[in-house]
């Protein structure tokens, strides 16, 4: 990371951070980097067949779903596990495949498949839409509030430095409502798209972002609701129904393992004025103090996309995947050593806390600010 | 007719394998079934101790090409694709794609390395369409050809010289081949046994005492006016070493017979680029070219040139800038690693540019 620039002024930084002096915060950034160095130079043939063997994997997977759906017709039961096997191909298509190469973790294979700049997911926001908030927003301003438009998706208010207005009262529904529709959430999340409304971007662009979008939409919905279906005859519905189980179970466990990302409790927040003047440390230990990992086994990192290290992914959204378990203790002991909380829980705590704050800050706090309208 | 319903029930798939292509499901059951060029390494033959042949048998994604025109071969070595061009050294066969490559190994070469010592039968490899235009005249029964090569050279000749024994042509031969020895001389029983009256093909060795009645030494005016008196009444082709392809190059140019003469480099030989040094940078799009050092982004290097690229976080984690490189290479500027092939996205607000390149801005 170098293209920040080193300044140790006497900006507010994060209390969590007071204790290290500007020699410290470097030393971790050198360590940080050392470990991404030792990963990033022994990529090679072992990581190109995990990468291909997964997404021959998921495509034949998701080939026998949607046969086993089709068998449905003969007995009632394949619909059910159809739908099962299929929730499991897009979870996989989505988190550990696409969420990945997205980020360009597999651009060193150069294979023109598999690439950051060619990929296009199997959900409704259209990949580069979702690079340009996600790799771009959301990873450069982890955590930042006001800059980080992840942070509640703009419906929630998950921390106390964020202002309340009586809008927030009914977020425990908008919780839900995300939930179910998570991957509608972030296909309409988008800086861009929001300003559209208010007539801020320049129209041309705007009207191309939101042509891909319905494009992209009217491609998902036609082949998952009509084209699908349609091949079932007289089977349209229950068809239809176990595709729309398949999304929603997807749904649904993108949205618990993004929400443990980084919204549980004991992950920090920062304000604009502490990352003004950030040092390449800094931005490091934000990134760790920022993110939180999901504990389990590699089974739970396999269907998390591997974002059960968030922390470790945070810190090096460019490492391939499957590599982040093994760099994870390491980081681990390296928080230790310099007194940095490192975050990781079961998912199930993860999701409580999530979901208390949820409760918690829909009404505000006595000394929090108040907006009376949006 | 069969084609054409498959073409139609794959555009059809297209639609249930969104938001990929039919395609990409059909080459997880057979990867030669996929619509981008591959082919099945069917057989290797040993041809020197450092020259193997590749019998491959593409796939119907290939565009296909003749013999004498260079393909791009991709291979995926240490997880990493590379592609390198290799003359067709044999026609295409029209019913089983079959075609063969022969690849000579190449001090610090990583590719003809890896082809020489790890490919097997069985593997697959990446193909792109043919190109070049050294191949034979379309109407060639009645025409004299001659054909002057060295060394790992002779692949493309021996391309068109194996489909005109094929064609059972009329065309009368005459070729010249150079090699150091006779141990390392490519397709040398071949060549022997092709030898006849009307393709007279002449051997000749620069490091070895030369055997019946083969020549001994390089290429000369004096040698080819030996083994061709009529050499100006021909159409030529050379390829080899720069050394041989100046020498001929310049006979042809002296006599006036430039138009006549048909030349292929097979050597590329890629700039070497001092550490740390930049060069031009040229914006293909935007038509402008201007001088960066190795330390400034192709981001600045572009905006200073008054472009606009787009771009995200500008510390190289959101792809935001991803630009196709057209020719050379870049500089990683926080790893320092130097790398690009062409056609490669690079992201170019943390890469320099390392040596000239030119970029799709
Ligand atoms: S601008 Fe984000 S990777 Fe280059």
């Amino acid at each position: 990371m170098t293209s920040l620039n080193h300044s140790h002024s006497a900006v507010p930084v994060h209390p969590s951070l007071a204790h290290l002096s500007a020699a410290d915060r470097d030393a971790f950034a050198d360590e940080v980097e050392a470990i991404e160095a030792r990963v990033m130079s022994s990529l090679g043939a072992r990581d190109a067949r995990y990468i291909r063997r997964l997404i021959s994997a998921q495509r034949w997977l998701e080939l026998v779903a949607r046969l086993v759906i089709f068998a449905g017709i003969l007995h009632w039961s394949g619909f059910i596990i159809g739908a099962l096997m299929l929730a499991l191909a897009k979870i996989l298509e989505n988190m550990e495949i696409g969420h990945n190469v997205l980020h360009g973790q597999w651009d060193w294979l150069r294979d023109p498949d598999i690439q950051a700049a060619t990929w296009e997911w199997d959900n409704v926001c259209p990949s580069a839409q979702w690079q340009r908030s996600h790799n771009h927003l959301h990873h450069k301003w982890t955590n930042v509030i006001g800059m980080d438009r992840d942070f509640g998706y703009h419906i929630l208010r998950l921390s106390d430095q964020q202002p309340w207005h009586p809008g927030y009262l009914v977020q425990p529904v908008s919780n839900l409502l995300m939930a179910l529709f998570f991957q509608w959430g972030v296909a309409i999340h988008d800086d861009e798209l929001a300003t559209l409304r208010q007539g801020e971007t320049p129209a041309p662009r705007a009207r191309q972002k939101l042509d891909n979008l319905l494009r992209k939409i009217g491609r998902q919905l036609g082949k998952d609701y009509l084209l699908f279906p349609l091949l079932a005859g007289p089977f349209f519905l229950p068809v239809l129904a176990a595709n729309a189980a398949a999304n929603l179970l997807r749904n649904l466990w993108a949205y618990a393992v993004i929400f443990c990302g980084h919204f549980p409790d004991d992950v920090h927040e920062f304000t604009p004025e502490q990352v003004a003047n950030e040092d390449r440390g800094h931005w490091y230990l934000r990134q760790v103090l920022g993110s939180a990992n999901i504990s389990g086994g590699p089974l739970m990192h396999l269907l998390s996309g591997n974002l059960s290290h968030q922390i470790e992914h945070h810190l090096y959204p460019r490492m391939p995947s499957n590599r982040y378990a093994e760099v994870a203790p390491q980081v681990r002991e390296l928080c230790a050593r310099y007194g940095i909380p490192y975050n990781s829980h079961g998912l199930a705590r993860q999701l409580f806390t999530v979901w208390r704050k949820v409760f918690r800050y829909a009404v505000p706090g006595r000394n929090d600010t108040v907006l009376q309208a949006r | 007719m069969v084609a054409s319903t498959v073409k139609k029930l794959l555009r059809a798939g297209d639609w249930l394998a969104t938001p990929l292509n039919a395609a990409r499901y059909l080459e997880t059951i057979n990867p030669l079934w996929s619509d981008h060029g591959r082919g099945r390494v069917e057989r290797l033959i040993q041809e020197t101790p450092d020259t193997v042949t590749l019998v491959i048998r593409a796939n119907g994604a290939w565009a296909g090409g003749e013999a004498g025109q260079y393909v791009q071969l991709g291979l995926d070595i240490d997880g990493v694709r590379y592609w390198r061009c290799y003359s067709l050294a044999s026609p295409v066969q029209p019913g089983s794609r079959e075609f063969s490559v022969t690849v000579n190994r190449l001090d610090g070469g990583r590719v003809s390395t890896y082809i020489n010592d790890c490919l097997r039968a069985g593997d697959l490899v990446h193909l792109k369409a043919t190109a070049g235009d050294f191949v034979l005249p379309a109407q060639r029964d009645d025409q004299k050809l001659l054909f002057i090569s060295a060394g790992s050279g002779v692949t493309p000749v021996m391309g068109m010289l194996r489909q005109l024994i094929a064609e059972r042509s009329g065309a009368d031969v005459v070729m010249l081949h150079f090699s150091p020895d006779y141990a390392h001389c490519i397709f040398h029983d071949e060549l022997r046994a092709s030898n006849s009256e009307q393709r007279r093909i002449h051997l000749a060795v620069t490091r070895e005492d030369a055997r019946d009645g083969d020549l001994a030494g390089h290429f000369s005016a004096d040698m080819l006016e030996q083994v061709c008196p009529d050499w100006r009444s021909r159409q030529a082709y050379v390829c080899g070493p720069s050394s041989l392809m100046s020498a001929v190059s310049e006979l042809f140019l002296g006599a006036g017979l430039s138009s006549q003469l048909k030349q292929e480099a097979f050597v590329l030989k890629r700039a070497e680029v001092p550490e740390g040094a930049g060069g031009k940078v040229g914006f293909v799009v935007a038509g402008k070219q201007v001088d960066a050092d190795g330390k400034t982004s192709l981001l600045e290097v572009a905006e200073g040139a008054g472009l606009t690229p787009e771009h995200g976080c500008r510390m190289g984690i959101c792809c935001g800038c991803l630009a196709t490189l057209k020719e050379g290479q870049v500089r990683d500027l926080n790893t320092g690693e130097v790398f690009g092939e062409s056609g490669e996205k690079v992201r170019i607000c943390v890469c320099a540019a390392a040596g000239d390149v030119s970029l799709e801005l």
